[in-house]
């Protein structure tokens, strides 16, 4: 379904991204995780097209992505959605527009400096704030929401595009324990309900054990661990985060369970 | 709250109230659009229909002559573009001179301009309660055109490119000091409250809290201002200022057969513009880059 080939970002003598490879074979949710600097972002913004790769490959459904210009390029854009850390809305708009942003590829410029969406369009933003859960929150700025309510928007934003692919840019990042896993379990649910291929770069090891069906850790660019959750043992994140003895994962965990649970859970609410 | 709101539905009826809530908000909103619209639509075309009936001339029937003079300018100028290079050499002194009264007004300007915004500055002034006076002591500066200053100044002083110099001086330190007090506005208030807690004078925090953070903006708009100060001061040697605006005066009063030197002026004029754009768009580069390194 989606298989990336070698790979790689250079920006100037630094390689961010260097020869990444792997296949997805079908719908999943996959976690990247790895220190800050590691490449996570690059190798996001390279799938949605936000930056172009170096060289290498990224093929999706047999199409190559890394070739596609102009309006194409937008397509695939439109197809695959971006969450990003700061949530990225347009914080003078009202949540309703911010959402139909998902549908601007399909929307011509005059159409939408007018703010004329069709009414199902409308209608259909709305279901999809009522599905997580802040449909109350319709008609106010984005700017007045909460960050755990804004993410949800961004969430929004990109079920708008009906994508089949969400890349999601360390998504709870910003995000106090509570709301993170809120917009976490709402993550899981649209692979599970929708059957999306969720991508996510986590920062916190048991958020990606918890949520993700498969996980990928990067190390100075280059991928170093790839496979499931039970197979990432404390060894195996020492070393994808080239920590010593010391690192333990609960010193910076930001699950509440943490606080009074020992191993990793694998159940996943959903 | 937060998590109640994951996974439950809504039940139909408040969904169907909060959909139908926000189409009337919409449609509102595209009425007003609509509206708004139409009006500017309307204003514009009753305006042009009332200017282009107390016009002499008369935009229709004179559009057509629109390309008149330049016509008659560029075929004489390439009938005799052999002269054009004489011609420019002849007239370099006079662009040197109207480049000069740009530039010294532009500086004095620009730290006439530094001053106002600082004193008018919300946040930042000296003496709050006099900042209605800076900005209205700016507004007038603005309000005043150049050439009515230059005008009076000659009249006192007598021609030459001193009147000038002040005139477009006194123009930009108040459209400087506008633009400049709009970036001193945004600018992080905490290095100046840090410099503040170590016992700093007024100037003394201006200078090392403000100045820093806005110093890439302020060039930016001192080198636009210098570069609309050389066409004032082009059109301030109209009125007797000297300079590149005598010399083109001169050349297109006396109508056919000179129109060669008015093509040789505007030819230095454009280079002018286009020579400082380049050179101020690099530095401005330049200073932004080093900025965020």
């Amino acid at each position: 379904m989606l298989e990336v080939r070698c790979l790689t970002k250079a920006f100037g003598e630094k390689t961010a991204v260097d020869s990444a490879s792997f296949t997805v074979d079908r719908p999943m949710m996959i976690g990247v995780i790895g220190r800050s600097g590691a490449g996570k972002s690059t190798l996001l913004r390279m799938l949605n097209r936000l930056s172009d790769a170096t060289t290498g490959a990224i093929l999706f459904e047999g199409r190559d992505i890394t070739t596609l210009r102009g309006a194409d390029r937008r397509e695939w854009q439109s197809r695959c959605a971006m969450i990003f850390q700061q949530f990225n809305l347009v914080p003078r708009m009202d949540v309703v527009s911010n959402v139909l942003h998902g549908t601007l590829n399909r929307r011509s410029t005059l159409a939408t400096m007018f703010n004329l969406y069709p009414q199902a369009d409308i209608h259909r933003a709305i279901e999809i704030l009522d599905r997580l859960g802040i449909a109350e929150q319709a008609p106010k700025r984005a700017e007045a929401l909460s960050g755990g309510q804004q993410q949800r928007v961004a969430i929004a934003r990109a079920l708008m595009q009906d994508p089949a692919v969400i890349l999601a840019d360390e998504p709870i990042a910003s995000l106090d324990p509570m709301n993170a896993q809120i917009v976490m379990e709402a993550l899981r649910r649209i692979h599970e309900e929708d059957g999306r291929m969720v991508i996510a770069n986590l920062h916190t090891l048991d958020t990606a054990r918890r949520y993700c069906d498969r996980v990928i850790g990067m190390r100075d660019g280059r991928i170093v661990f790839d496979g499931t959750p039970q197979q990432l043992t404390t060894g195996v994140a020492r070393d994808i985060y080239g920590a010593g003895a010391g690192f333990s994962e609960a010193a910076t965990s930001t699950e509440i369970e943490t606080l009074d649970r020992t191993k990793p859970r694998s159940a996943v609410p959903a | 709250m937060t998590d109640a709101a994951l996974g439950k539905a809504d039940s139909p009826a408040t969904l169907d109230a909060i959909q139908s809530s926000y189409m009337v908000q919409v449609q509102r909103r595209r009425l007003y659009g609509g509206l708004t619209l139409m009006i500017f639509v309307l204003l514009m075309v009753s305006g042009f229909v009332v200017a282009d009936d107390r016009n002499a001339g008369g935009f229709w029937d004179g559009l057509h002559q629109i390309g008149d003079y330049p016509a008659a300018v560029l075929s004489e100028a390439w009938a005799k573009r052999a002269d054009l290079p004489a011609l420019m050499q002849r007239f370099f002194p006079a662009l040197i001179e109207t480049i000069n009264i740009a530039a010294v007004s532009t500086l004095i300007g620009a730290c006439a301009g530094l001053v106002l915004s600082l004193l008018s500055t919300r946040g930042l002034a000296r003496w709050p309660r006099l900042i209605p006076v800076f900005r209205r002591l700016m507004d007038v500066m603005r309000a005043v055109p150049e050439i009515v200053i230059a005008l009076v100044l000659i009249f006192v002083l007598g021609g030459g490119p001193v009147p000038a110099m002040i005139a477009i001086a006194i123009h930009t330190a108040g459209a400087l000091g506008k633009m400049f007090s709009e970036v001193a506005e945004n600018a992080d208030l905490k290095p100046v409250e840090g410099l503040a807690s170590t016992g700093a004078t007024w100037s003394q925090r201006m200078w090392l809290g403000i100045l820093p953070q806005v110093a890439p903006n302020y060039l930016s708009y001192a080198l636009l201002r210098f570069e609309i100060n050389i066409r004032a001061s082009a059109i301030l040697g109209f009125v007797g200022a000297g300079g590149l605006g005598y010399e083109l005066r001169n050349a297109m009063a006396w109508g056919p057969g000179r129109f060669d030197e008015a093509a040789a002026i505007f030819i230095l004029l454009f280079g002018t513009i286009v020579f400082f754009d380049q050179l101020s768009s690099r530095y401005r580069n330049r200073l932004t880059e080093g900025g965020h390194a």
